[in-house]
């Protein structure tokens, strides 16, 4: 790999943290990009708490069933003697808040708020991680072609971007979204309430990324490491595979990290909208539309959701922040 | 000199004083209740009573509505509060009542001398006006008019297309005329026939013995064929009631003030107690609340109550709860069961479901008793015809595993099995009831998915659509449903006769065709003895019960307010549970 960024003597001088802090000159060892990054990661408090925060969360969601039948949370039992029916909230205080429940009761069915949090946690972080990853996808692969190429070839990418940009986006998810019915890709319920969510949100995020990653093509194909492969004899492929893209990993993976909460805000909104999952699966965004509607009776019940949600994007925008700075040295 | 003086002051205080207190009195004790809230009506008053009760005119009785109407236009209307709310400017043959409790569902005559005389067959209507009748302009009302008003309302749906069309469906030749718009013979329909200028005589092609309750559509409201206009009618409504348009503005105000042409003496029931009455539209919901609780305005002219989020501040108060009123909204929410997906083509597993649904559950998750009571029949309990009947009790309402598991044996299903639950996306209501419904049936091994479908197209693609339905086994489908004239026949025809079957859009989500009921339906409305024929509605409800192809769940129920300086309250139960437009006033001057 011929990368800009290639530890030489030479640039050690510029960048001492390339040298690893050894007793002797002896021991004087060049580092990799990857080390380095880890190096500035680890001395940005935020971001590992951030990234903390994220491993934690991801390991609750993947671990979502396990957790419930450990601790006997389901999150689909009523206990409708806990709710107040006139007053629509539940009884006592904070939202119905004890041992048994430490969250409280939802106002409608009595269900243990833990239990569905932590059921919805996978739901929202599949649907924001998968929604990122088609977006990613999409955006990576014309934004190179077009930033690439240029002329006629980026003129139609983006035009197509200026297109998906201007379209009036959660119109056409909600349409879609209520539209597509059981049967549809061979999936039923659930599955394809996800897929759907996955894709409508995924599908229209993608030229965000894309017109970072053709800027970054554009400025990266002028630069002389890629003169020089190409004078070597090298062809368009094997240019954007081997010269290209590692050097937009960084930008790549920062925004994702970036893109992530916005889905997981957008996947509530469209749950806000009751065009997202089914009932009775628990949902951030459904708990949180469901709370919405009640807040005057029970606005605890509403934190419940709005702090996941919350304590999420905020881990998941310090992780970006801190991969940011890590692996882009100009960003300081 | 000085002491007659006196007197006569004393003489005039005093007979101040009586008026004053004679209009306390009336005021069910208003004139001590400013001092003695206790005194004051309690909730629910307006239920059995007239509450506030007061003969004075004047003053302005303000509407305010979360949407727009429809229509205002008498003939282009099918919602529940401009039916209660167009009787203000105008005058049905015959009317409903203005009066509190069980009374609010008597027909009483109003543009007619006398309710219609039938045919011993049920299928000729006689109806002979009042003379003296006027509008707005001066002229007065004849046969011909109301004659009119059907013809345009029922048979020209490319200008008119909002209101119902039961006189098109009864009436003979029906289906062949093309309304006033597009027929242009003087004559009009065959079937409608005006021998005078006040005798009108409506031809049916078959009995039909409920039609005084057609009769108090506003479709029949007299509309004179030289003013009208078709669509754009409504922009120049001509009155025949005690009030007229002042303005109307499409979709955002309309001002009502006293027709001078109206005359008391020839209307029995209109008391007309305002001066002046405004409404507007398209005020948000929650601030129609804000404005009723602050008594800035008389009434939420939607008639379905405070919204759920405004609840919480009146129920939690004393005095603010005294001032609510809970009405039934002659509406029932059940759970419809195809009798043509598998399992539930098989009469025990839908008694199985019949017994495993624990209804109190789902009238707590609807939001406990101020939303509606736990139901048992078809019939809502302020429907003609009604007879209180539990033809599968269980204990406080909550289901019973054992006999639900019991009919599942019987069906051949011991370990339950799987199906799909429609409720519509849209009404979060609908859904909560749904997640309630799946809990419960999960209980006997019925494990329901639930399907979610736009309202908008419920009836047109989905659940209402058989072909949909049998080919993604909706075995169990939420559903909702008021009638448009409270008797049985008005409740009940459309959902469950067979004939009611169509293959979009209807309302017969069960797909019930049982011979049983569809004979009672039509022996029902040939029985021209109001009595006898409504006992056969309890017989009809019973027999559905039998099929066990529809769950009643909720009785439905509104929570109303009425503001301090609202007049004249009361709830009829003939529009859905609203307060009678016709007697409200106010007492701010």
């Amino acid at each position: 790999m011929t990368a800009p960024l290639e530890t030489t003597s030479a640039s050690a001088e510029a960048q001492p943290e390339a040298v690893l802090a050894g007793a002797g000159a002896s021991q004087i060892e060049g580092r990799s990009l990857g080390q380095i990054a880890w190096t500035r990661f680890k001395r940005d408090k935020a971001a590992v708490a951030g990234g903390i925060v994220v491993i934690g969360l991801v390991l609750m969601a993947a671990l979502a069933k396990p957790i419930q039948a450990v601790f006997d949370l389901d999150p689909n039992k009523f206990h409708q003697d806990l709710v107040d029916p006139a007053l629509q909230a539940p009884k006592g205080a904070w939202g119905g808040m004890s041992w048994e429940h430490p969250l409280g009761v939802d106002p409608g069915f009595g269900r243990d708020l833990l239990a569905r949090v932590i059921e919805g946690s996978w739901v929202s972080l599949l649907v924001a991680v998968g929604a990122t990853l088609v977006s990613v996808t999409i955006g990576v692969i014309l934004g190179v072609i077009a930033g690439y190429y240029g002329g006629w070839v980026d003129s139609v990418v983006s035009r197509l971007m200026d297109t998906f940009l201007a379209f009036p986006l959660l119109l056409f998810a909600i349409s879609l979204s209520a539209s597509v019915q059981d049967g549809f890709w061979g999936l039923t319920g659930l599955p394809l309430r996800i897929a759907v969510l996955i894709f409508v949100i995924g599908f229209f995020a993608w030229p965000y990324i894309g017109r970072i990653v053709r800027a970054q093509t554009m400025s990266l194909r002028e630069r002389e490491f890629v003169e020089a492969s190409r004078s070597l004899g090298a062809r368009g492929p094997f240019i954007i595979f081997r010269e290209l893209m590692p050097n937009l990993v960084a930008p790549i993976l920062v925004y994702a990290t970036l893109l992530i909460p916005t889905n997981i805000l957008f996947e509530a909104a469209l749950s806000f909208l009751g065009v997202g999952i089914a009932p009775p699966q628990a949902s951030w965004g459904g708990m949180l539309t469901d709370a919405a509607d009640r807040y005057e009776a029970d606005l605890q019940y509403m934190f419940v959701p709005g702090l996941a949600i919350f304590i999420t994007v905020l881990a998941f925008n310090l992780l970006g922040d801190g991969l940011r700075d890590a692996l882009d040295p100009r960003s300081k | 000199m000085k002491t007659k003086k006196v007197t006569a002051v004393i003489g005039t205080a005093l007979a101040l004083a009586l008026t004053a207190s004679a209009c306390g009195g009336s005021d069910d004790g208003d004139g001590d209740g400013k001092k003695n809230n206790g005194k004051k009506a309690v909730a629910d008053a307006a239920l059995e009573a007239v509450v506030n009760q007061s003969t004075e005119r004047g003053g302005t009785v303000t509407f305010e509505h979360s949407d727009v109407p429809d229509s205002l236009d008498p003939g282009n209307t099918y919602y529940g509060w401009v039916q209660n709310f167009s009787r203000l400017y105008g005058r049905s043959l015959t009317s409903f009542k203005p009066a509190a409790g069980a009374e609010g569902l008597e027909i009483v005559p109003d543009l007619a001398t006398s309710l219609g005389k039938p045919s011993a067959d049920a299928k000729t209507w006689t109806y002979q006006l009042r003379k003296g009748v006027k509008y707005d302009d001066g002229s007065e009302v004849t046969s011909k008019d109301v004659k009119y008003a059907v013809e345009r309302s029922n048979f020209a749906p490319e200008a008119l297309s909002n209101g119902p069309t039961y006189f098109k469906a009864y009436l003979e030749g029906g289906d062949k005329y093309k309304g006033p718009y597009k027929d242009k013979s003087p004559e009009g329909i065959a079937s409608i026939e005006t021998p005078d200028d006040h005798t009108i005589v409506f031809k049916l092609s078959k009995p039909f013995a409920d039609f005084d309750y057609l009769a108090t559509f506003s479709q029949t409201m007299p509309v004179p064929q030289a003013k009208d206009k078709g669509a754009e009618y409504v922009k120049n409504i001509v009155s025949s009631g005690p009030y007229k348009f002042e303005s109307y503005n499409e979709g955002r105000n309309a001002v009502l003030v006293r027709n001078p042409h109206w005359d008391k003496k020839t209307d029995p029931v209109r008391p007309a107690l305002a001066d002046r009455i405004e409404v507007k539209f398209k005020v948000n919901p929650t601030t129609v609340d804000q404005h009723l609780l602050n008594d800035q305005i008389t009434v939420d002219a939607a008639g379905t109550g405070l919204q759920t989020k405004s609840q919480p501040k009146v129920l939690t108060k004393s005095a603010e709860k005294a001032k609510t009123d809970n009405p039934y909204a002659g509406a029932l929410t059940y759970l419809a069961m195809s009798t043509k997906v598998a399992p539930f083509d098989n009469v025990e597993c839908r008694k199985a479901v019949q017994y495993a649904v624990d209804k109190a559950s789902v009238q707590q998750a609807l939001g406990g008793d101020t939303k509606g009571d736990v139901a048992s029949t078809m019939l809502p309990p302020t429907v003609n015809g009604y007879v209180k009947a539990d033809m599968y009790p269980t204990e406080g309402n909550k289901g019973d595993e054992a006999k639900a598991k019991e009919h599942l044996g019987k069906c051949g299903q011991p370990n339950g099995f799987t199906t799909n639950l429609s409720a519509r996306a849209d009404r979060p209501d609908e859904i909560s009831m749904a997640t309630a419904v799946k809990a419960s049936l999960e209980r006997v091994g019925i494990k329901a998915e639930i399907k979610t479908f736009p309202s908008g197209k419920y009836f047109a693609n989905f659940a209402g659509n058989p072909s949909y339905v049998h080919e993604h086994k909706l075995g169990l489908m939420m559903m909702a449903w008021g009638a448009d004239w409270p008797t049985g026949f008005g409740f009940l025809d459309q959902i469950v006769n067979g004939s009611a079957i169509k293959p979009s859009g209807g309302n017969n989500l069960m797909e019930l065709d049982d011979p049983k009921v569809n004979a009672a339906l039509g022996e029902g409305i040939g029985m021209t003895d109001a009595d006898e024929r409504t006992k056969k509605w309890g017989e009809v409800d019973k027999l559905v019960m039998e099929t066990a192809s529809a769950v009643p769940l909720i009785y439905r129920k509104n929570l109303l307010y009425r503001p301090d300086s609202a007049t004249n309250v009361t709830v009829t139960q003939a529009y859905l549970g609203m307060y009678d437009y016709l007697l409200i006033g106010t007492d701010k001057k």
